[in-house]
């Protein structure tokens, strides 16, 4: 009597038929899937929600007045005040801002690309006494923090008499950038063939020549990476210039200076609207370029930490 | 092909290394040299005050205030910064529907991996900006806005003692994860797919087959991405400046290492006080890195 109904039981609701256990999963955990992969796209969502959340709020707030930005930072703009992005541009000089950044970055990353691009060549693929000590050299650069360097980096800059000059800058960031570009480029020299510069050699070019011509074109791939990490490493960079462009030197300030600047000088009067068209203006070309070459720029930011 | 080699090398590293000399090799040499004087840059000559600087420092409550910050930033950012990267990692890699016994990510994944990397290439400067408005203590805050739907009371989330380190962390974490997210889908991307496949014969489920296979596979990338948040988290200073009131406020409740060297140096002009703090601060960095390698260090997985 009890052997029946002991095996009745289960076989009415949902015990899983043997040869089936173990390919198919048990009727029960289906729904399970469901429930996780709803949740799993919801967090999603709201994590997506969070990031865009503050952009697009910036962007509606560009077109608000004050009256507007004070209340529901959800309500539209009642109209697109475009007047706003023109006292961004010109009164509160976001225009001579984007500029100046544009300036210092096209130097910057073409000298740290020129000169690192050199130096990696060389301590990859020549032997020289001192070889090992110029590479750590430059390697060191990668575990310090640039505060240690803060005070010293100031007077050398003063003293050079470049202090609120964009050659200044320009040179600091081409310094500053030079341990990473040569600890890449380094590795990326040295696993490239050595026949075909050889080749070159024997073909009566000089090193020069065979680095420009033949070498720096292979490298390519690892170029544009680095290329791409350097512009978003300058273009962002903040502390350096609140250093080295002090307040005297406004004329000069880069972009994310400025822009933090009209933030904190701006209290309560301040022109809210001329605010958020400013950070649109710094944020919108960013996020295009970024939409663009996004593969390329994923890439080329992570590379450095898998290295 | 011998011919002319000196000359080209010597002519090659001339540039960069007399730059990095200058710039980089230098100021970090001088630092150590600073540290030891109470230098305040008016004059040419400093006297050398032996280790007072940092003696001071041991007795500075700011000081000690910034680490504490940095040590809670320490347990918390890198933590959930890596947690919420290796759940969206996982969700936009591997947790999608299996055809043909390759795993692939749920559906839309390629529009979110786009957007969660958006922050990655904004100025962090930009980024603190944007937060004041999303932390605006009233209700045309995009926060207390939200807040104001469910009858909250606003929060006054850069004014409260106890709110506004979390606030500084939030963005430091909002700004990360989707960088973590594109790092970690590349070690996913580089695991085999007959692993998965293996563990779909034996009927795992999504969450055991992140414990048990993507996780430990994924350990060398985590601890990569540790040192990093570690090494970030030991800065934090353009977002502290931009973002807490009074530069590292409510009384000191948002301050970091590298405001407390800026404001040294360049509000009250203390240059050899302010050295020493970077001193300090390179140990600082040095200790955390090595101690993070040395905890997370385990024997390498072949597969």
């Amino acid at each position: 009597m009890a052997t029946p109904t002991q095996t009745d039981a289960p076989a009415g609701t949902e015990r899983p038929a043997p040869v089936a256990a173990r390919t198919r999963r048990p009727p029960g955990t289906r729904e399970q899937v469901r429930l996780l992969s709803g949740m799993a796209h919801l967090s999603l969502a709201v994590w997506a929600l969070a990031v865009v959340l503050p952009l697009l709020f910036t962007f509606l707030g560009s077109f608000k007045n004050t009256e507007e930005l004070f209340g529901d930072p959800f309500a539209l703009p009642g109209e697109l005040r475009w007047d706003n992005w023109a006292r961004a541009w010109n009164t509160a000089h976001v225009g001579r801002y984007v500029l100046n950044s544009l300036v210092v970055v096209g130097f910057g990353v073409t000298g740290t690309m020129l000169l690192g691009s050199m130096a990696a060549y060389v301590l990859a693929r020549y032997t020289f006494p001192g070889r090992k000590l110029v590479y750590y050299m430059f390697v060191s650069g990668l575990t310090f923090p640039v505060f240690l360097a803060l005070v010293p980096l100031f007077f050398v800059v003063k003293n050079l008499g470049l202090l609120g000059t964009h050659t200044g800058l320009v040179l600091v960031y081409i310094a500053y950038s030079l341990p990473f570009t040569v600890f890449f480029l380094t590795a990326f020299f040295k696993t490239l063939p050595s026949e075909v510069a050889e080749a070159a050699v024997v073909d009566g070019c000089s090193h020069t020549r065979t680095f420009f011509q033949v070498m720096l074109p292979m490298a390519k791939p690892a170029v544009v990476s680095l290329t791409i990490f350097n512009v978003l490493g300058q273009w962002n960079q903040y502390l350096l210039p609140l250093v080295l462009l002090p307040g005297d030197a406004e004329s000069k300030w880069v972009l994310p200076q400025g822009i933090a600047s009209i933030s904190t000088a701006a209290g309560n009067q301040a022109d809210w609207g001329a605010l958020f068209a400013a950070l649109s203006i710094s944020i919108i070309p960013v996020l295009v370029v970024y939409v663009i070459f996004q593969r390329q720029i994923q890439s080329g930011l992570t590379a450095g930490a898998l290295k | 092909m011998r011919h002319g080699k000196y000359p080209f090398i010597a002519g090659f590293l001339a540039a960069p290394a007399i730059l990095y000399l200058v710039f980089v090799i230098g100021p970090y040499a001088q630092a150590f040299q600073i540290a030891l004087t109470n230098w305040r840059g008016v004059t040419a000559h400093a006297d050398y005050v032996g280790l007072e600087n940092f003696s001071r420092i041991f007795q500075d409550d700011l000081f000690w205030k910034a680490m504490r910050n940095h040590g809670e930033m320490l347990l918390a950012v890198p933590l959930l910064t890596i947690v919420l990267a290796l759940f969206f990692a996982f969700l936009l890699n591997v947790a999608g529907k299996r055809r043909a016994g390759s795993s692939s990510g749920l559906p839309g994944s390629g529009f979110y991996r786009v957007v969660f990397f958006f922050p990655q290439v904004l100025s962090i400067a930009v980024v603190g900006v944007l937060f004041q408005v999303v932390y605006r203590p009233d209700e045309s805050g995009v926060l207390n806005g939200i807040l104001g739907w469910f009858g909250a009371e606003p929060v006054g989330f850069l004014t409260e003692p106890g709110v506004a380190l979390w606030a500084i962390m939030g963005v430091m974490i909002w700004s990360g994860v989707g960088f973590y997210l594109v790092l970690f889908s590349a070690g996913m991307a580089s695991i085999p797919k007959e692993l998965y496949e293996a563990a779909e014969l034996e009927g795992a489920g999504r969450v055991r087959v992140f414990f048990s296979i993507t996780l430990p596979l994924l350990r060398n990338t985590v601890q990569v991405a540790w040192v990093y948040l570690g090494i970030g988290v030991l800065d934090g200073f353009a977002l502290v400046q931009v973002l807490s009131v009074n530069n590292g406020g409510p009384d000191g409740a948002t301050t970091v290492v590298g405001m407390q060297v800026w404001q040294n140096a360049f509000a009250y002009y203390k240059f050899g006080y302010a050295s020493a703090m970077g001193v300090v601060l390179f140990f600082v960095v040095m200790s955390v890195t090595a101690l993070t390698l040395r905890l997370t260090r385990r024997e390498q997985l072949e597969y």
